[in-house]
């Protein structure tokens, strides 16, 4: 895909959103910044980098806890079912449901589901999924995929989503964000009760404990995994980490470094189905785990750490460029630094070739990244392989002849230094002179020599 | 399962792990490098758990504020006959569900005219719980350092008192208080072995959804009280 030029020029141009992204990235910033300070949280640097050990080291040995957890998960009750892609995840749900006869199944936020445009998938076969996060629900409702990995509908205004809520649902326009709130309470609390099955996410796999662990604000993830009666998880294999001590760690860098929270308000450890003796929860529990191109980054010792990431989205608030052309340019649903590093690797290099160039090298995603992925690093690595993909390609016919062009009069030193005079001679006019007079109009034009140096060493050589 | 999947699951699970050890040069069932481990250790470097050390009543203390400053509101009494009274002034006008927690039974709170208990079958639960205005439970631990509730799902603590309705009444020993996440983890270094759901719950349920702006109560209890009982 090519620069969606038009695109960015119309986000960079409307100022109401413009005001949206700053604002909302904004506070996002503030209060990730209040909660890792080293008076708020003096560990600070060393659970970065404890982080970003465990992830290496579960990464490296990746097949192992994955098969830890497998065996794990079965020992509770569960059933672990393997997903090259997102069609495999999706047949599988599709499969069980109609084998349930099941037609409507509630969700949790999972950016894995909308990886592989779960959704979408399901209600070719008529079976309805409702996303029950406020922010992925309005999403929904408005035909549209997340702006943020984790504030979904951070583009929109209250008067977005009263307009949304009274075309989609046949209510009242109604603009208080607080009866918007209760309204989408009132609506998705039937759904929970009704729906036979929910699908969520996880943002670690315990493989000790066969367990996933989902953090939340809402509570609508804890309804997905304990009111229906089958609660299917789905995951991509990397989220996997060794310990349930580990998350002594992670806890406590992913709420800080997502929204500020040293904890968010519920974090959800949930293995297999109910247990004999308890009352509530679901019957059946399947745990997808979900490859769709992830086995391809393992490969590359470097650019393997792209999968380190636990998606706290702090790389996007303080992105320079995503805070100007917002989450929708990107072409995945992964956007900001992360999703420029992670897409072409998904997609091949082949693919959206400008993404890895669409950065300042500034470094503000590396400083803030609570798993110490090397952002700048992977894009510049990303930058040469697309280079030498394009090279290799020769797709760009005239700057190759132009590097024949200049490699034939370098080696032939009567015609370099003919032309090089016939230079000196018209520098001058540049700034005069067709394209180059607007870029010359805000610079001084360096002037060339008087004398060439081959003119000048001849003359020292004649005088000596 | 799904028979008729069976088939190419299986050759997933081969083609997945497959890829893996090709691309990260390991054999099948090799165990893990341990790079990362202190030299000579030969292990993953053992977890790192920060538990500060301070009397009880400095959690008890940090606890109260940590949950107020969330949005809680919390009261101490001293022991569990104290504590019917504080109930019952938040049972004004309103129903509710408890648990089968011991302690509830032990405070007298299950006497309280109000309060629906005994529960033991789920879909009697879930209706009961959709229509209460309060869910009454205690908790396995709480911790000081973030104002957290840990509740394990049980007999005693169904997970859909604490969900359901729009608020949410704790009532505990303070000697259930930990200092942190940290500490919580070093006793249960494997949660799932004793329960299939382990919850922090760290402040009233909340989206900040639209426009960045804070709503409690969206999907989980908008109110949420702690009643501390000094001894129990």
């Amino acid at each position: 895909m090519k620069v969606p030029e038009t695109e960015i020029q119309q986000a960079i141009n409307d100022p109401r959103l413009q005001l949206a992204i700053y604002t909302a990235t904004g506070r996002l910033i503030d209060h990730r910044a209040g909660v890792v300070s080293a008076e708020a949280l003096p560990d600070y640097q060393a659970l970065r980098d404890e982080a970003h050990a465990i992830k290496k080291h579960t990464i490296e040995n990746l097949d192992y806890y994955l098969e830890q957890l497998e065996s794990n998960v079965v020992a509770h009750g569960g059933k672990v079912v393997f997903c090259r892609t997102g069609e495999e995840a999706a047949d599988f749900v599709l499969n069980l449901a109609k084998e349930r006869d099941l037609h409507m199944l509630v969700k949790s936020k999972s950016m894995t589901s909308e990886e592989i445009h779960f959704n979408e998938r399901l209600e070719k076969h008529h079976l309805e999924a409702i996303e029950t996060d406020l922010g992925e629900y309005i999403l929904q409702l408005a035909h549209q995929r997340p702006y943020h990995i984790v504030a979904p509908a951070l583009h929109l205004t209250r008067y977005d989503v009263a307009d949304v809520f009274t075309k989609e649902l046949g209510v009242e326009n109604e603009v208080a964000i607080e009866k918007q709130t209760k309204l989408a309470r009132k609506v998705l609390r039937q759904k929970f009760l009704e729906a036979g099955i929910g699908v969520s996410g996880a943002n670690f796999l315990i493989a000790d404990s066969g367990a996933i662990v989902i953090v939340e604000n809402e509570g609508n993830a804890r309804l997905t995994t304990s009111t229906p009666k089958i609660h299917i998880a789905i995951a991509g294999i990397e989220k996997v980490i060794p310990r349930a001590q580990d998350l002594a760690v992670f806890l406590n860098l992913l709420g800080r470094s997502a929204t500020g929270q040293p904890l968010t308000v519920y974090t959800s450890f949930l293995s297999g189905p109910r247990r004999e003796s308890e009352i509530d929860g679901p019957d059946e529990f399947y745990l997808l785990l979900l490859d769709n191109g992830r086995t391809n980054l393992l490969a590359d010792p470097e650019k393997r750490q792209s999968l380190f990431c636990i998606r706290c989205g702090a790389c996007l608030n303080h992105c320079p460029v995503y805070r100007k052309i917002g989450g929708h340019n990107y072409p995945w649903v992964y956007s900001g630094p992360i999703g420029a590093i992670i897409t072409p690797q998904f997609h091949g290099i082949n693919q959206d070739t400008w993404l890895p160039f669409a950065s300042s090298l500034c470094g503000a995603c590396a400083e803030v990244c609570p798993v110490k992925i090397e952002i700048p690093k992977l894009l510049l690595k990303l930058r040469e392989e697309v280079t030498e993909v394009k090279r290799r390609q020769c797709s760009d016919g005239l700057e190759r002849f132009a590097f024949q062009l200049f490699a034939w009069v370098a080696t032939h030193p009567k015609i370099y230094r003919f032309l090089a005079n016939l230079g000196s001679i018209f520098f001058p006019l540049v700034p005069h002179i067709g394209p180059l007079k607007k870029w010359a109009s805000q610079r001084s034009v360096p002037e060339p020599a008087k004398q060439s140096f081959h003119a000048w060493w001849a003359s020292r050589k004649g005088s000596s | 399962m799904v028979g008729v999947t069976e088939g190419f699951l299986v050759t997933a699970r081969e083609q997945i792990l497959g890829d893996i050890r090709r691309a990260l040069g390991r054999a099948a069932g090799q165990p893990p490098l341990f790079e990362v481990a202190p030299l000579g250790s030969g292990e993953l470097a053992a977890p790192s758990l920060r538990i500060p050390r301070s009397d009880g009543n400095l959690f008890v203390n940090l606890f109260v504020q940590k949950f107020e400053n969330l949005g809680g509101k919390s009261f101490r009494v001293r022991d569990t006959s104290a504590a019917v009274p504080v109930i019952a002034d938040l049972l004004v006008q309103k129903s509710a569900v408890a648990s089968n927690s011991p302690f509830l039974r032990k405070c007298g709170v299950t006497g309280l005219p109000q309060v629906h208990a005994g529960f033991s079958e789920r879909d009697e639960l879930k209706k009961a719980c959709s229509a209460a205005d309060i869910g009454i439970t205690s908790v396995d631990y709480a911790l000081a350092e973030t104002g957290s509730f840990v509740m394990l799902s049980s007999f005693n603590e169904a997970r859909l008192v604490s969900l359901l309705p729009p608020a949410h009444i704790a009532i505990f020993p303070r000697s259930l208080i930990l200092a942190n996440l940290d500490q919580l983890l070093s006793m249960l270094p494997r949660p799932a072995d004793q329960t299939s759901s382990m919850v922090l719950i760290t402040g009233p349920s909340r989206t900040a959804d639209i426009e960045q702006i804070l709503v409690r109560g969206v999907h989980g209890p908008g109110e949420i009280y702690a009643v501390i009982v000094d001894q129990d």
